[in-house]
């Protein structure tokens, strides 16, 4: 059985000029310890589709369809005491940038100690002594001299790496990564994807990684699904999708991505850019842009359809691809 | 005209009309300087004609109250005048001094943040380091004292004579670091682009640089500031007036008409002392609730 | 700890020095003192006297070194209108102005704390707003009308509560109390309601605003992915992070109570240093003036003394020389 399901997911905004559908039915599963690459321009709706989930979309946005499953049982219409203890305990969140995501008035290690006691009940004792575990676990050097520091003290990465451990602390099953190293400089996100890859392995954790860095996605994800103005464009196992992309979106992002093995003159790029919510085309939503776009592409949305190893939300694949 | 219609469809227009606390308080606004402005033509009768006014007119209760007088809606104060007369007069007069005071604060605020922005160094230390310590201090004790010293530097007599301006002297010296620091800041901002840099190029002098260039672009900021400090300004007239310090019973504002009121509170003619004040409390409170609206209009994070 | 209090203090000795030039240039230079003070018949022999024994002959810096020292020692000259002692004559009547000031202070953060947090958190509850629409009423009122307008009721109207002056005082030791008598507690409520006001409504707003901001921030958020329970997220991490700037700005308020006690004190015909002034003022009694000037300088710099200390207390960033110190 899949750890989190996720059916036909809507969230909609309520504004003045009507209601805006953020996303759109997404759905989608994510199995125990695997790790589901999210991707996606921003504003395709990723981060969103995890705040959902989490159940902490900010006001005035709401879940307008569709349901949200872990290990079987639906969370996505719990009371909000109920979803709180899920939260932490059942699925961790990782935000993006760490220079915000600590309290700056708490040592970091009073904020784990924090969050081992809300979720798992130790003492006092025990529950420093697990704090301090995961503060060498997840790389933090003379963790025991460092652990009443405070967040000013650490440079950025350190910090991602205290989010991570503050993250994973009460062991959740599953947790949601939204975009955890694009705040950070160059050199060290590749340290921190690592880090975030070995300690959800040990910990047997899943990850949903979301992220528009299609080479994060490439060396850490088992699948990926890609995101496109509220919807999934195409989802499959992350090989296929990066070596023959069904979905001519798909295909433009990975055109994206650098490579040392094959010299490609220049990089591709999509032309146009993605629509805004207010002004969806009718069809598929990809349609402006696309090169392979024919006269069906216009008039009725395709839904997503087995294209090969992957299924891709494409007319291209109505025959059965 | 075009430019009419964007601005009803705006978004901030929609939000104005969304609003009706705003809406309300844009009238209340729009009725107290109305009759301000207006009042020679408006009031029914004119407060400063010494001739007209006759002690046996004195105490007139309010229209409404069982021996009130119909030609005196809300009744008389203690010479005699009419005080709806005397309140639209001695608003013209409270409106006169804070926009006044205000302009005064703006100019000289705003000549000192460019400068001190744009210059940078020394001239800028020292000049934040005063509108820093004079920021500490609360503005009505800077305006008391202002005024204060001037009472005693300036001779009686003239000093009479200048009342007002003395007052909107103390009153916009008092404010001006607020409009000093918000200039410095954009200014700071603005120095740094590329256009500023250009004039320099092209040999323009510092001060067409600061005035033809810096200037129209940090005027957002200094604009609310103003409209914010207005209400502030109303109160502190309202204030040294109320004290003692502010104008004369001659040339009765607000605050001048509440303090006159505030002595016949213990013999029953609370209405001297109430109309004015809830003619104040209105206007501040409108200007307030204004501000607070277009503050959250203009910063949408907070919807 | 020890070297920021030193370093704080050195930093305020030159406001207080420039301060003390202002208050001094007005002493000196405004009101010409000798003529005051000799009156209406003098001969040209008499003022030179006189002019010699107040040292007005000597060079600036001379008079003011000589006026700071002397201030250091509690002495501020003569009163022109009261002929006495600046010094003894507000020292007389700070007490008044203290005990006022403080319980409007206590007042103003007891009950404006609270319903800033309540109106916060309930952001959109019907409570929250009558407070929210309260409190705009209660900053638009000025001082004076609230004062006016609470004799009205309570002393004229309803004539529970005396509307002047501070009751039945107690002396302990050299500090006139009203605090220790039922009838200087009655005299007190009127004008501390009245001074308090202002500032409750403003630290209201304040504290609401600041804990609507710190709501939205990553890393309250990121406490709600943790789990932590609403209690534990409102007011551990919410309230203590509302608190780091609002310090500053009550700090600057309670300022502003000494400032306002003026107001209040006109109002009520209350004994303090604001009434002295007051009346000061309306006579151009310069030594008074630059007097008080000096003595609210000296306060406020304290009041800010202790809101660094307690900033430093609240905001483990200021405390530096420990790790890396550097942010980024």
């Amino acid at each position: 059985m899949s750890l989190l399901e996720v059916e036909n997911l809507t969230v909609e905004f309520p504004s003045r000029r009507g209601t805006l559908r953020a996303i759109d039915g997404v759905s989608f599963a994510i199995d125990p310890g695997e790790v589901l690459g999210v991707v996606g321009e921003s504003g395709a709706g990723k981060s969103l589709t995890g705040a959902a989930i989490i159940g902490l979309l900010e006001p005035p946005g709401r879940i307008a369809g569709g349901r949200v499953l872990l290990a079987g049982k639906r969370i996505d219409d719990l009371p909000p005491e109920r979803m709180r203890a899920i939260r932490g305990r059942q699925i961790g969140a990782i935000f993006q940038d760490p220079l915000t995501t600590l309290n700056p008035l708490y040592s970091i290690g009073r904020q784990l100690v924090e969050t081992i006691q809300t979720h798992l009940g130790l003492s006092d004792r025990d529950a420093r002594a697990r704090a301090l575990q995961w503060l060498e676990d997840v790389g933090i050097p003379a963790a025991r001299s460092r652990i009443d520091a405070y967040p000013h003290e650490f440079s950025g990465g350190m910090r991602q790496r205290v989010v991570i451990a503050l993250a994973l602390c009460a062991e959740p099953r599953l947790v949601i990564a939204d975009e955890p190293t694009t705040a950070l400089d160059v050199s060290i996100q590749a340290q921190i994807i690592a880090l975030l890859k070995r300690v959800t392995r040990e910990h047997g954790t899943a990850v949903m990684l979301v992220t528009h860095d299609m080479g994060v996605i490439a060396e850490t994800a088992d699948r990926v699904a890609v995101m496109y103005a509220g919807r999934i464009a195409e989802i499959g196992p992350v090989r296929d999708v990066v070596k023959t992309p069904a979905h001519p979106y798909s295909e433009g992002l990975m055109g994206s991505i650098p490579s040392l093995e094959h010299r490609v003159e220049r990089l591709r790029q999509i032309d146009g850019a993605m629509p805004r919510l207010t002004a969806i085309p009718a069809g598929c939503a990809f349609n402006p842009r696309c090169a392979a776009v024919f006269a069906r592409c216009r008039v009725e949305r395709p839904e997503l359809l087995p294209a090969g190893a992957t299924r891709a939300a494409c007319w291209l694949h109505a025959g059965g691809g | 005209m075009q430019a009419l219609v964007r601005f009803f469809d705006s978004d901030f227009f929609y939000s104005f009309r969304r609003n009706p606390v705003a809406m309300v308080s844009a009238f209340v606004l729009a009725v107290c300087i109305g009759g301000a402005v207006m009042a020679p033509l408006l009031a029914p009768y004119n407060p400063f004609d010494l001739a007209s006014l006759s002690l046996m007119d004195s105490f007139r209760p309010p229209a409404f109250v069982a021996d009130g007088d119909a030609s005196h809606v809300i009744g008389t104060d203690d010479q005699g005048r009419d005080l709806l007369s005397a309140i639209m007069y001695g608003t013209r007069v409270s409106i006169f001094v804070a926009a006044l005071a205000i302009a005064f604060a703006l100019t000289l605020g705003t000549t000192i943040g460019l400068v001190a922005g744009y210059l940078g160094g020394a001239v800028d230390a020292v000049l934040m380091r005063i509108a820093d310590v004079q920021l500490t201090f609360p503005a009505i004790l800077i305006a008391l004292l202002v005024d204060g010293i001037l009472r005693a530097v300036l001779p009686r007599e003239f000093h009479d004579r200048m009342e007002i301006w003395v007052l909107i002297f103390a009153i916009g010296i008092a404010r001006w670091p607020q409009f000093a620091r918000t200039v410095r800041g954009s200014t700071l901002v603005e120095r740094g682009r590329e256009y500023v840099m250009a004039a320099q190029v092209i040999g323009l002098s510092p001060r067409r640089i600061m005035t033809g260039h810096i200037l129209p672009n940090v005027l957002g900021p200094v604009l609310v500031i103003a409209t914010l400090n207005l209400g502030l300004a109303v109160l502190d007239e309202a204030t040294l007036s109320f004290l003692g310090v502010g104008l004369a019973p001659t040339e009765p504002s607000l605050g001048t008409l509440i303090r006159i009121g505030n002595n016949f509170l213990f013999s029953g003619e609370w209405w001297i002392t109430i109309f004015p004040g809830v003619t104040l409390a209105a206007m501040v409170l409108s200007i307030n609730l204004l501000g607070d609206w277009l503050r959250d209009a203009l910063n949408p994070r907070l919807r | 700890m020890f070297a920021f209090i030193i370093a704080r203090l050195f930093q305020a000795v030159p406001v207080l020095l420039a301060v003390a030039a202002i208050s001094f240039a007005m002493f000196a230079y405004v009101g010409d003192p000798v003529t005051q003070m000799l009156g209406q018949d003098f001969t040209e022999a008499q003022r030179q006297t006189l002019v010699k024994t107040l040292g007005l002959d000597q060079p600036f810096w001379v008079q003011y070194s000589r006026f700071v020292w002397a201030a250091l020692h509690g002495e501020f000259g003569l009163s022109f209108r009261l002929a006495k002692p600046v010094g003894s004559l507000i020292l007389e009547r700070m007490p008044a102005t203290l005990e006022l000031a403080s319980v409007a202070a206590l007042l103003a953060l007891s009950v404006g704390v609270p319903m800033g947090v309540y109106t916060g958190l309930r952001r959109n509850g019907l409570l929250s707003r009558v407070f929210m629409v309260l409190s705009l009423v209660g900053v638009s009122l000025p001082t004076f009308l609230i004062g006016i307008l609470l004799i009205l009721v309570f002393a004229v109207l309803l004539g529970w509560l005396p509307s002047f002056g501070r009751g039945t005082l107690v002396q302990v030791g050299g500090w006139s109390t009203g605090l220790l008598t039922l009838s200087g507690l009655k005299a007190l409520i009127l004008p501390a309601v009245t001074l308090g006001m202002f500032q409750m409504t403003l630290i209201m707003r304040l504290v609401r605003a600041e804990m609507l901001e710190v709501l939205r921030s990553d890393y309250i958020k990121f406490a709600r992915a943790r789990g932590l329970s609403q209690r534990a997220i409102h007011f551990g991490h919410a309230l203590r992070n509302t608190l780091v700037p609002v310090i500053t700005v009550v700090g600057l308020q309670l300022g502003g109570l000494l400032a306002f006690s003026i107001v209040t004190e006109t109002v009520f015909q209350w004994p303090g240093m604001g009434l002295l002034l007051i009346q000061s003022i309306a006579v151009a009694d310069i030594p008074v003036m630059s007097t008080y000037l000096l003595l609210i300088s000296v306060m406020f710099v304290t009041i800010n003394l202790i809101v660094d200390l307690l900033y430093y207390a609240v905001d483990p960033r200021l405390r530096i020389g420990r790790g890396g110190g550097g942010r980024h």
